[in-house]
């Protein structure tokens, strides 16, 4: 198993590096709007964003191509704005769609995720219409502008891959954006009419949030893929939420799990095919698609978050279940003892099976041997007895019980 | 009582004036006709039945829901311009207390247009807090997460929130909703050091018992104003019948509420 491990990984060149930083910095850099759309309860915004942005983006790219045919502007001009066309109609699209669905829920009385549902497929099929209309007169390719591919890299300037290039500066703007707004997103989040009564219009930064968001994806679709920006916008936030309590500690928690996806996830589309697919009887399946895996790692992230999360897990929670009941079996077998022997004036044993009935068995022999182990009963010949510290102990919780009721 | 020794003949520009306001969800009008002027220096019950508007003309009044019609004054001047003389205390249950913040956090958040715009909160601003919330005796729970903290306690730190605004006129909608006896007095308590310092609350009031006892003013409210002025003029068995109409199971109660003395 270590000799395939090794095998794969083997074959690990500069061009894995680079599609590995490209992954990490378009995660990162997806994870942190994604933090407060988690926050604001609003995950799905960003799914629905990603269809929403369609029309904005062939409005923008006919836009462009328009002022280029009646020569406004130089060819070689129209190709190096073009990507600030496409980013312009995104962000407004942002905003229109975060407007619209409000309107819609206002005018329809329905709630917010029905209206969601209703502007991103309208949008999403005019998007479609215009390309129909217009596929004629200038050429567009929705594949090349919605779904790049994390596995083409290509080399750029200077030895740094174009998508690579754009996905970190696109992390570096949303790092600046969060931490210059740090107060205003969190406010307007947490409390809307607080922030709108000290002049922190809630909306404007709702508004903010969903242009910056839609910036986001356009940028990393064309360099990633879909399947990545839409798994980072939400899965290392989700994450993030169940281990910590702290808005700080969670974006940096959240920045960390982005990273770790990716580097995982790539790491094991080259080992996997090898490790699971021969062994089934697929030789023939070599290679796996690097987004879908980080796809998977980030889901099998959440679920080991949801399982051994110090304080949300199932775990602790489970765990912190058990402690209070093993503890409350100690109590129930010490206060047996302590009144059987005020009862029999020879005070001496109790039959071990006399409360046994009471309590599961297992949880009734750990308790049992809990406290012979610390000494707090000891056995006999025909049970157990309180030890003089067992003892001590028993009247301590008594008196400590009726102190509690009485308060 | 406090009205006896306001110096008279001194023109005191009114905290909030409001006039002819109405506000309407779906053309339905959900309070109509609205006037009223504040009276400074004093705590203000707004009393009435569910429905009545009681919390529409708290959000209308800060204009965080459009109005129909009228207008608001605070200070003699659009709310725009005296924000930051206007502290608002929110519904507890208006907030997610899932929220990953601690009790001290959300202090901070009254200071956040005193910190300004992109600038980061500093510890002069975090002592600040940590004052606020040991006036209302949450000190030793600064650090700890909003969600595991009691009804009471959540109500505290809002209360506490709302006093590091350092405000003159503060708007608070059912503090005393749902709290323990301890955060009630705590609630009480602060009222009249803010009362004593010569500023304003209005407070939006569930429990009839205790007007007479906290509070010098009353809005009684059911969509239209039933009266205003004064707890021993306006708090009347006969105001409280035509606010509640049929509603007002505790008719019976009223002569004991009503009379229950208003030396508080």
């Amino acid at each position: 198993m270590f000799t395939e491990i090794q095998h794969g990984l083997s074959a690990w060149g500069s061009f894995d590096t680079w599609i590995v930083i490209t992954a990490a910095l378009a995660a990162m850099a997806c994870a942190l709007p994604g933090v407060f759309l988690v926050l604001r309860q609003q995950s799905m915004m960003g799914d629905a964003l990603s269809h929403t942005v369609l029309p904005g983006i062939v409005l923008a790219f006919l836009m462009s191509y328009g002022l280029r045919n009646a020569e406004w502007i130089s060819p070689s001009t129209q190709l190096a704005t073009l990507p600030l066309f496409l980013f312009g109609g995104a962000v407004v699209l942002g905003v229109v769609s975060a407007m619209l669905t409000e309107f819609v829920q206002r005018l329809g009385h329905v709630e917010s995720s029905a209206a969601l549902g209703v502007v991103f497929t309208s949008l999403f099929a005019f998007g479609l219409l215009l390309i129909r209309l217009k596929a004629d007169s200038v050429h567009i390719d929705p594949d090349c502008v919605l779904y790049g591919n994390v596995e083409t890299v290509k080399l750029g300037v200077a030895g740094v891959p174009r998508a690579t290039a754009m996905v970190g500066s696109l992390l570096v703007v949303n790092l600046t954006l969060v931490l210059l707004f740090y107060k205003e997103l969190t406010i307007s989040a947490f409390d809307p009419s607080l922030a709108t009564t000290l002049g922190i219009r809630a909306r404007i930064m709702h508004y903010a949030l969903m242009a910056t968001t839609a910036a986001t994806l356009v940028a990393a679709f064309e360099s990633v893929g879909s399947i990545l920006v839409i798994t980072m916008l939400v899965a290392p936030a989700a994450t993030a939420s169940l281990l910590t309590d702290r808005l700080p500690i969670r974006l940096v928690v959240t920045l960390a799990i982005a990273f770790i996806t990716a580097l995982v996830g790539h790491a094991m589309a080259l080992t996997l095919p090898a490790l699971v697919f021969s062994r089934l009887g697929f030789p023939e399946i070599k290679d796996a698609s690097t987004a879908g895996m980080m796809a998977v790692v980030a889901g099998m992230l959440f679920i080991l978050a949801m399982f051994f999360a110090p304080r949300h897990g199932m775990i602790s929670k489970g765990l912190g279940q058990t402690r209070l009941a093993f503890r409350l079996a100690c109590h129930d077998q010490l206060r047996a003892l302590y009144q059987a022997e005020r009862k029999t004036s020879l005070g001496a044993t109790v039959e071990a099976t006399a409360w046994t009935k009471t309590q599961g068995f297992i949880l009734h022999y750990l308790a049992t041997w809990s406290l012979i182990l610390s000494q707090q009963i000891a056995r006999t010949a025909k049970g157990h007895k309180l030890t003089s510290r067992g003892k001590r102990a028993i009247e301590q919780i008594i008196t400590n019980v009726s102190d509690d009721t009485s308060t | 009582m406090a009205s006896e020794s306001i110096p008279p003949a001194v023109t005191v520009v009114p905290p909030l004036s409001i006039h002819d306001l109405t506000v309407a969800y779906q053309r339905k009008p959900v309070i109509w006709d609205i006037d009223y002027v504040a009276p400074a220096g004093k705590l203000v019950a707004i009393v009435g039945p569910n429905g009545a508007g009681k919390s529409t003309l708290i959000n209308a009044a800060l204009e965080l829901i459009p109005r129909a019609s009228g207008q608001v004054r605070f200070f003699g001047e659009p709310y725009q311009k005296q924000r930051h003389r206007v502290g608002y205390v929110p519904q507890r249950e208006s907030v997610d207390w899932d929220f990953p913040v601690s009790a001290l956090d959300v202090v901070v958040m009254g200071l956040y247009r005193k910190v300004g715009w992109c600038l980061p909160v500093l510890p002069r601003h975090r002592k600040t807090a940590l004052a606020a919330l040991a006036r209302v005796g949450m000190a030793d729970y600064a650090h700890r997460q909003i969600r595991r903290l009691s009804g009471g306690q959540q109500q505290r730190v809002f209360l506490a929130r709302a006093l590091v605004q350092d405000a003159d006129l503060y708007l608070m909608d059912e503090p005393f909703t749902g709290v323990d006896a301890a955060t009630e007095r705590a609630i009480v308590e602060i009222l009249r050091e803010l009362r004593a310092l010569g500023k304003t609350a209005l407070v939006v009031h569930h429990d009839l018992q205790t007007v007479t006892e906290y509070f010098d003013e009353v809005i009684l409210l059911n969509m239209r104003l039933v009266a205003t002025g004064s707890v021993e003029s306006v708090f009347t068995t006969d105001n409280l019948r035509k606010t509640y109409g049929g509603r007002l199971m505790l008719l019976e109660n009223t002569d004991r509420i009503v009379g229950k003395g208003t030396s508080g």
